[in-house]
């Protein structure tokens, strides 16, 4: 530490510093009230669940991006995947895979689904054989995914939009527009999914070896190397993580609106990016909590809508948005800082 | 004496308060010219804080600096600069990513119009930097392909490009092997005859005997003794530096060895030039027996190390570990296998810095609280807290981040680490590298109960003293090669002799 003023008192700074860990979901709070007294008809149900669907989009490629950053990489290749994914449960839907002589193979709601979330883990492990096994830097790994799988996207189809994805009812895939669409127990589908696969993230980050690892590979990686954990196998979880998080998104587009075109998704990578960080994950690595980001995804979401409820136009919207991430990671900073001072204190106060 | 040795700086009533602390508690010191300086005490002492106020790192809570009958303020290092003062840190401050030259010269490069970096003149300077120095380093060597003992040689050159009239030596040679001290020697004999004033500052404490003029001792804050060095010896030092008389690690039970526990055969690692840097090395460790692997510096003994745990993988030859051969090519399957290393970079490898003492502790052996993939965390913080104890790790909460602790407490959380995965052989690289004397005596009284317990412990170390005080037998290395081995209680000149075999004896070896 360098120079710290002298007198500080002890008790203010945990105070302090509890609130500014606490600081997303304080952001929450505040957007959430500010919006429900400006903005009309923010409270009601039905807006309620659009948002909800909305921030749930951004929030499942937060959390996979979130392990990718806290392992010190990035991944911009997840808005691509997304627009992939999209394209390829809409072709298995219409066309099945075409097997020959043999004839076409079709496959009901559930295969399609697998298959859809194997694309998206496939692009996440390609990412991760060019960082580990290649020597690729994440940025321009995931960089030269991002065009390939917006490129396979467009050539699936030429450039059109797969439309009228309602699924056949003889194939068992009658049910597919329902991913998006339905409700189980008064709450949509998608935010069931996304529950689940936060609780997973969050137990994963918490309660696994594979969790610590991810935080130390990001922490040190010489010294978690020498410390006998796998970090090749850990970068290469983190990115097949975050392609099968960007599968599950585009399956909900493409399920949602019933047709899917190449171009879904693009920049969703910046959104998750911004989700991860306003939910306090630092991009030097080895910090970052997937509670703080699914809050940060919802931040996020509930700001873009409530500006547009409140009809601001969409140029100060992205002004407003960029200033948030800004603030974010400077009060970000103020409190490793803070934290930093405290333990040192609290070493300090023990005599040595 | 006083004639001789002008006071160039002195502080009075010096108080430096941080939050929680007072690192010093009104001192007085005096620096004295064309002298040598020695400043010893142990970690927390105050002695590297007293060291950043003269430097203008810290800004002095209370109490005046003089220098040359005016009051000084530093505020900044770039005061400190101004004035005079150059500061090389234990800790180096240099840019792995740029050549020597640039370090050198970094943030006040010789420019053409101020704009243009002259290149050639950084050249030739650092050129006769390291002449002076002794040192056979090329200006354009990326600094990160140096050991760390020539770069802290680079950080010493880059005070003196400073013409700094009053020169701070932070634990300079607590990386150097017994040459590089020397030569380091060497350049301050020749500065304090220019009349430059050195502070020195280190833990080893015959070497501060050699080399000072005048010693000031500090514990807690508060100088304890300050004379001049004539008729000073270690047990005064030490009486003054922990208010008692000098701590023992030789052994205090009986030596009981086991059968050999680990075993190395034919270890070889080409160096990328061509040549070894491991060479053909074989030797092998009992249960219960502490081996010694001395050597100067860059002479195979850490790569050897790293070669055990699996860090090099064109290395060749083969491992036994209780007679059965140690096959596992991977970290993990080492570390299963009872092989737990303890690296010389407790910093860069030792510690994951932002994670706390505990996630640390646990990091290698987390699968003995795993359950298929559940960890049980209570089970983890248990373990954490027995081992904290048992080493007697001094923390306030083992969930504070493990970089918040002292070095002597961050070099026991290493140690625990490796613990923690019930190795039976240990390899220490260097322990008790920049560690305080206190520290340093409980890490080597863990070491003695450690083998007392049956385990083998391989450790590294370029001091002497510690070598020939700890080992039961002391391998020496030279040029990748195994150049001796001794029994305990072997003359320290028979052990030197071994490290420089062809300054000697080069026709023997050839034959």
């Amino acid at each position: 530490m360098t120079a710290a003023p002298a007198s500080t008192p002890a008790q203010g700074s945990p105070l302090l510093l509890t609130l500014l860990q606490a600081r997303t979901y304080l952001a929450l709070i505040l957007v959430f009230g500010f919006f429900a007294f400006m903005a009309p008809n923010f409270l009601s149900v039905a807006n309620s669940v659009i948002v909800a669907k909305h921030a749930a989009l951004t929030a499942f490629l937060a959390i996979g991006m979130t392990f990718v950053i806290i392992t010190g990489g990035i991944d911009l290749s997840v808005g691509s995947t997304v627009g992939l994914c999209a394209m390829v449960s809409g072709w298995l839907i219409l066309y099945g895979i075409d097997l020959g002589a043999m004839g076409t193979m079709q496959f009901n709601t559930l295969e399609i689904a697998l298959l859809v979330m194997c694309v998206g883990v496939f692009v996440g492990f390609v990412n991760g054989i060019l960082i580990t096994k290649l020597n690729v830097a994440p940025f321009i790994a995931t960089l030269g995914t991002l065009y390939i799988a917006r490129g396979a996207a467009l050539l699936s189809s030429g450039g059109r939009t797969f439309p009228n994805l309602s699924g056949n009812a003889d194939y068992g895939s009658a049910s597919f527009p329902g991913i998006g669409a339905g409700t189980f127990l008064g709450l949509p589908v998608q935010i069931w999914m996304l529950i689940a696969v936060g609780l997973v993230a969050a137990y994963i980050a918490k309660r696994t070896p594979l969790g610590r690892h991810i935080y130390a590979v990001g922490g040190n990686e010489r010294g978690a190397a020498l410390s006998g954990v796998k970090v090749n196998r850990v970068k290469l979880f983190v990115y097949m993580f975050s392609g099968f998080c960007a599968a599950i998104v585009g399956l909900i587009i493409a399920s949602q609106l019933q047709a899917a075109h190449p171009a879904t998704g693009e920049t969703f990578e910046l959104n998750a990016i911004a989700a991860a960080v306003l939910g306090g994950t630092s991009l030097s690595g080895g910090r970052g909590k997937i509670g703080g980001t699914i809050v940060g995804a919802f931040v996020i979401s509930i700001l873009s809508d409530g500006l547009v409820m409140m009809s601001v136009s969409s140029f100060w919207q992205t002004v407003i948005k960029g200033l948030v991430i800004v603030a974010a990671v400077v009060i970000d900073q103020a409190q490793s800082k803070l934290q930093a001072r405290v333990a040192l204190q609290q070493e300090a106060a023990l005599g040595r | 004496m006083t004639e001789k040795h002008p006071i160039g700086l002195s502080i009075r009533g010096g108080v430096k308060v941080y939050p929680g602390t007072r690192a010093l508690k009104g001192v007085d010191f005096d620096l004295r010219m064309g002298a040598v300086n020695v400043l010893v005490g142990e970690n927390g002492a105050g002695k590297s804080t007293l060291m950043k106020l003269i430097a203008g790192v810290e800004d002095m809570t209370e109490g005046t600096i003089t220098m040359d009958g005016r009051e000084m303020r530093f505020r900044t290092k770039a005061d400190a600069v101004a004035a005079g003062i150059g500061i090389v840190f234990q800790e180096l401050n240099l840019f792995p990513n740029l050549s020597v030259a640039e370090n050198i010269f970094i943030g006040h490069e010789t420019t053409r119009g101020g704009i243009d970096i002259d290149i050639e003149a950084h050249r030739e300077a650092t050129r006769q930097l390291m002449e002076r120095l002794e040192q056979n380093i090329h200006p354009d060597t990326p600094l990160g392909n140096l050991r760390i003992g020539q770069q802290q040689i680079v950080e010493i050159a880059k005070a003196l490009a400073q013409n700094a009239r009053i020169l701070i030596l932070d634990e300079p040679t607590s990386a150097l092997s017994a040459a590089e001290v020397e030569v380091l020697f060497r350049v301050i004999d020749e500065l304090t005859a220019q009349g430059v004033g050195i502070v020195y500052i280190s833990h080893r404490l015959e070497e501060l005997i050699r080399v000072g003029d005048y010693i000031t001792v500090l514990r807690d804050g508060v100088i304890t003794g300050a004379r001049s060095m004539e008729g000073v010896d270690i047990p005064w030092i030490v009486k003054a530096m922990i208010g008692s008389s000098s701590k023992e690690y030789g052994r205090s039970e009986v030596a009981n060895f086991g059968p050999e526990i680990f075993r190395a055969e034919d270890i070889t690692l080409p160096r990328a030039g061509g040549g070894f840097t491991v060479d053909h090395v074989s030797l092998s460790i009992r249960s219960g027996e502490i081996v010694g692997l001395y050597g100067l510096m860059g002479a195979g003994r850490s790569e050897f190390l790293e070669c055990v745990m699996a860090q090099h993988p064109h290395s060749g030859g083969k491992f036994w570990v209780e007679g059965k051969p140690l096959t596992e090519r991977d970290v993990p399957g080492r570390i299963a296998r009872g092989i737990a290393l303890i690296p010389e970079d407790r910093k860069r490898d030792g510690l994951i810095q932002i994670m706390s003492i505990r996630e640390n502790l646990t990091l290698s052996s987390l699968p003995s609280f795993t359950k298929l993939f559940h960890l049980d965390l209570k089970k983890e913080a248990k373990t954490a807290v027995e081992f904290i104890k048992r080493l007697t790790i001094k923390v306030a909460s083992p969930e504070n981040p493990v970089s918040s602790l002292s070095g002597g407490n961050q070099q026991k959380v290493v140690i625990g680490k490796a613990l923690m995965t019930g190795p039976k052989v240990l390899l220490m690289d260097e322990p008790s590298r920049g560690i305080d004397i206190g520290a340093k005596a409980e890490v080597f009284r863990t070491m003695r109960r450690l083998a007392a317990e049956g385990l083998g412990i391989l450790f590294v170390t370029s001091d002497l003293d510690e070598v020939l005080a700890l080992s039961d037998r002391i391998i020496v290395m030279a040029q990748g090669r195994v150049t001796g081995e001794f029994p305990s209680g072997t003359e320290a000149a028979k052990v030197i002799s071994a490290t420089t075999p062809n300054a000697q004896n080069s026709k023997d070896i050839a034959a």
